[in-house]
């Protein structure tokens, strides 16, 4: 067990009148043997009568990486205060002989930069307004929303100043890098790869254009990766999945209660993503009413959740992408033409895979590599005839159908080569030589055959092309394909 | 070794796949302990919810070795005093961890219920509540399970595995 101490297990449990329960868990051995990967400076102090909220309120401080320690009384409290420094102090209002208002001003004369938040048992504008007077930063109402109080905690010590340090040290920079990269020698793959570097350092939004499964999210990824906004989250939203009404409170969340039959409030992407980047996939299926909203989002950076009216600022980039033909749909009158320009500050065109036909051979190569690994199989290499039959498919779902086909071949595979009859369709009856038919036609004929091969299983059929269900329907309409 | 304890009906399938999976992130045997107490008597009946301290410091009394560690899994809906609720809670440093899965459900937030990703949901937040058992405390990386989520919204951005610096404390403190 090495340096790890293992404490002996005692718990007191007892009951107090009209309290409930009291627990008494014990301590941690040593509180500063408790490893953490947040190096806050902040040193926390709560000070409340009764024991089972201030341990309770004491823990939770810990788990967040916080130096915390708690004082029964106001009398413990200010031994506390003389023995070391500390930068948040929560209080109970209401204790027994000196009061939490009483040891507000006292605080108040040995440290005046110390952030006080009091706790009270019931939400009255008496007590808030005579705790903000006494000099406190804030107030909670018990029991506290943990949303809430992180929320009140990180603006504390945003007053205080400190800072979180070497954030970049101990959260490491390859944590944050996507696991897929951007593969290919390819003349436009190098552009690409030299469009990111540059894009990343700026804030613009940037509309990300190709076909499906030509890896639209993994630019988004990379970009967010190479940003400053790194450390924050990317949030993706593929808006072509989800109805209307669900991709509102998606995107703006929505309060309890009201016409959902919440119990909870759902915080949408746009609050999620603050201080990070906002991906929308299939932009172009977004209705009219949502456009507005979110133009109006952009500019503003303010936006109030569903059935809400609290204001909710936010701070995020914006990366947009879709395989659709926006000017069209602008000229169609069916995507507006304000919200086109917002979101199309900087574009990114992606090639489809048959057009880079060099860097089919590395995908394969980079895939086979890949998912050998990951089952344990020896598979070491494509045929020459498996090979030539990949370099001539039209790979209509682009770089995930292709992705799909190595993964399935390296399981089927009996031997350390992957052979013709390994790969998931055959190649030979779908890949007319090119020239020959347009690609809409190789297209059409795939599509088909596929949906003929599952028995029109779209689910099924769309995971074999490598697109999305919604995709794959549009395609169905577009090509007019029936049973 | 870690003991996954079912608490008062977890969701069904829950208690099999947390078991299942837990290997993935902690070394050692993973096993179900089927605890004794009455989960009751964490009951709150004015709040209608459960003291998740108390059970805690029940799944401690059931402790089968010093150096064994307790996850328990429940639907029922937790808190501690001073919060309005917890999705789950861990001793720091300690042995013992209890997770929820009655606030990870969508319906909870007027959504359209999906089952897998309650499941997934819960086995996170095992996971993230086991790794303050294992002594780590809150991780800045938002993908790490270590990250502090007070919402699904962010347990859904998470990963359900610790990052590289996390599991390097994790193998270096607890192993
Ligand atoms: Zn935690
Ligand atoms: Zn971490």
């Amino acid at each position: 067990m090495g340096r790890h101490r293992i404490r002996p297990f005692e718990v007191n449990i007892r009951r107090r009148d009209g309290h409930g329960w009291a627990i008494q868990m014990p301590a941690p051995q040593d509180r500063t043997e408790v490893r953490g990967l947040k190096n806050h400076t902040a040193a926390i102090l709560v000070v409340d009568d009764e024991a089972a909220v201030r341990e309770s309120l004491c823990s939770w401080f810990q788990k967040d990486g916080y130096t915390a320690d708690t004082a029964a009384d106001a009398v413990e409290a200010l031994k506390k205060l003389s023995k070391r420094a500390w930068d948040i102090i929560l209080l109970d209002i209401k204790m027994p002989n000196i009061s939490g208002m009483e040891l507000l001003r006292r605080i108040r004369q040995i440290d005046p930069d110390i952030v006080s938040i009091m706790i009270t048992a019931y939400a009255s504008v008496d007590t808030a307004v005579e705790a903000l007077k006494g000099g406190a930063f804030d107030y909670v109402v018990k029991p506290i929303d943990p949303d809430d109080l992180s929320r009140i905690v990180r603006k504390a010590i945003e007053q205080r100043k400190l800072k979180k340090e070497n954030l970049s040290l101990r959260t490491k920079i390859e944590d944050m890098v996507p696991e897929e990269e951007l593969i290919g020698d390819s003349p436009q793959i190098k552009k690409i790869q030299e469009i990111i570097e540059t894009v990343s350092q700026t804030d613009v939004s940037v509309l990300i254009r190709g076909d499906s499964g030509t890896g639209k999210e993994l630019i988004a990824r990379l970009i967010h990766a190479k940003s400053t906004r790194r450390y924050s989250p990317l949030v993706a939203v593929n808006c072509g999945a989800l109805p209307e009404s669900l991709l509102e409170s998606e995107l703006f969340g929505h309060e309890k209660g009201s016409f959902t039959g919440a119990q909870y409030k759902h915080r949408g992407k746009l609050e999620i993503s603050n201080g990070g980047t906002l991906f929308l996939d299939e932009v172009g299926t977004i209705d009219a009413k949502t456009q507005v909203d979110l133009l109006r989002v952009l500019d503003s950076k303010q936006f109030t959740r569903l059935g809400g009216n609290q204001v909710i600022s936010v701070d995020f980039r914006v990366i947009c992408a879709t395989n659709q033909d926006l000017e069209q749909l602008v000229k169609e009158g069916k995507f507006r033409e304000d919200f086109y320009y917002r979101i199309n500050v900087f574009p990114i065109n992606l090639p489809p895979l048959r057009d880079r036909s060099g860097d089919i051979r590395l995908f394969a190569q980079h895939f086979l590599e890949r998912y050998a690994i990951q089952i344990r199989k020896k598979v070491l290499r494509l045929s020459p005839e498996a090979l030539s039959l990949i370099m001539k498919h039209d790979w209509p779902g682009n770089v995930r159908e292709l992705k799909n086909a190595i993964e399935r071949a390296v399981v089927v595979a009996g031997g350390p080569e992957i052979r013709p009859e390994d790969l998931p369709f055959d190649m030979n009856k779908i890949s007319k030589p090119r020239g020959e038919s347009s690609i809409a036609e190789v297209e059409r004929a795939h599509i088909l055959d596929m949906l003929g091969r599952t028995g029109w299983n779209i689910t099924r059929t769309a995971q074999i092309l490598g697109i999305d269900r919604v995709t794959l329907y549009n395609k169905i309409k577009k090509y007019g394909l029936s049973k | 070794m870690i003991y996954v304890a079912p608490i008062h009906n977890p969701i069904p399938g829950a208690v099999r796949y947390i078991s299942q999976q837990l290997p993935n992130e902690f070394r050692g045997l993973v096993a179900v302990h089927q605890t004794k107490f009455d989960p009751r008597i964490a009951l709150d009946k004015t709040r209608n919810q459960y003291n998740s301290t108390i059970l805690l410091a029940e799944l401690l009394q059931e402790l089968p070795s010093k150096h064994a560690k307790i996850i328990g899994i429940t639907e029922v809906d937790l808190f501690i005093p001073v919060l309005t609720f917890v999705f789950g809670e861990a001793q720091l440093n300690g042995n013992v961890a209890v997770a929820s899965s009655h606030r990870l459900r969508n319906s909870y937030y007027g959504l359209p219920e999906n089952p897998d990703l309650v499941l997934e949901r819960l086995y996170k937040e095992a996971v993230h509540e086991l790794g303050h058992v294992f002594s780590l405390t809150h991780c800045d990386n938002y993908r790490c399970v270590m990250h502090a989520a007070t919402g699904v919204e962010e347990l859904d951005l998470k990963n359900a595995a610790f990052c590289s610096a996390c599991n390097s404390v994790l193998r270096s403190a607890s192993f």
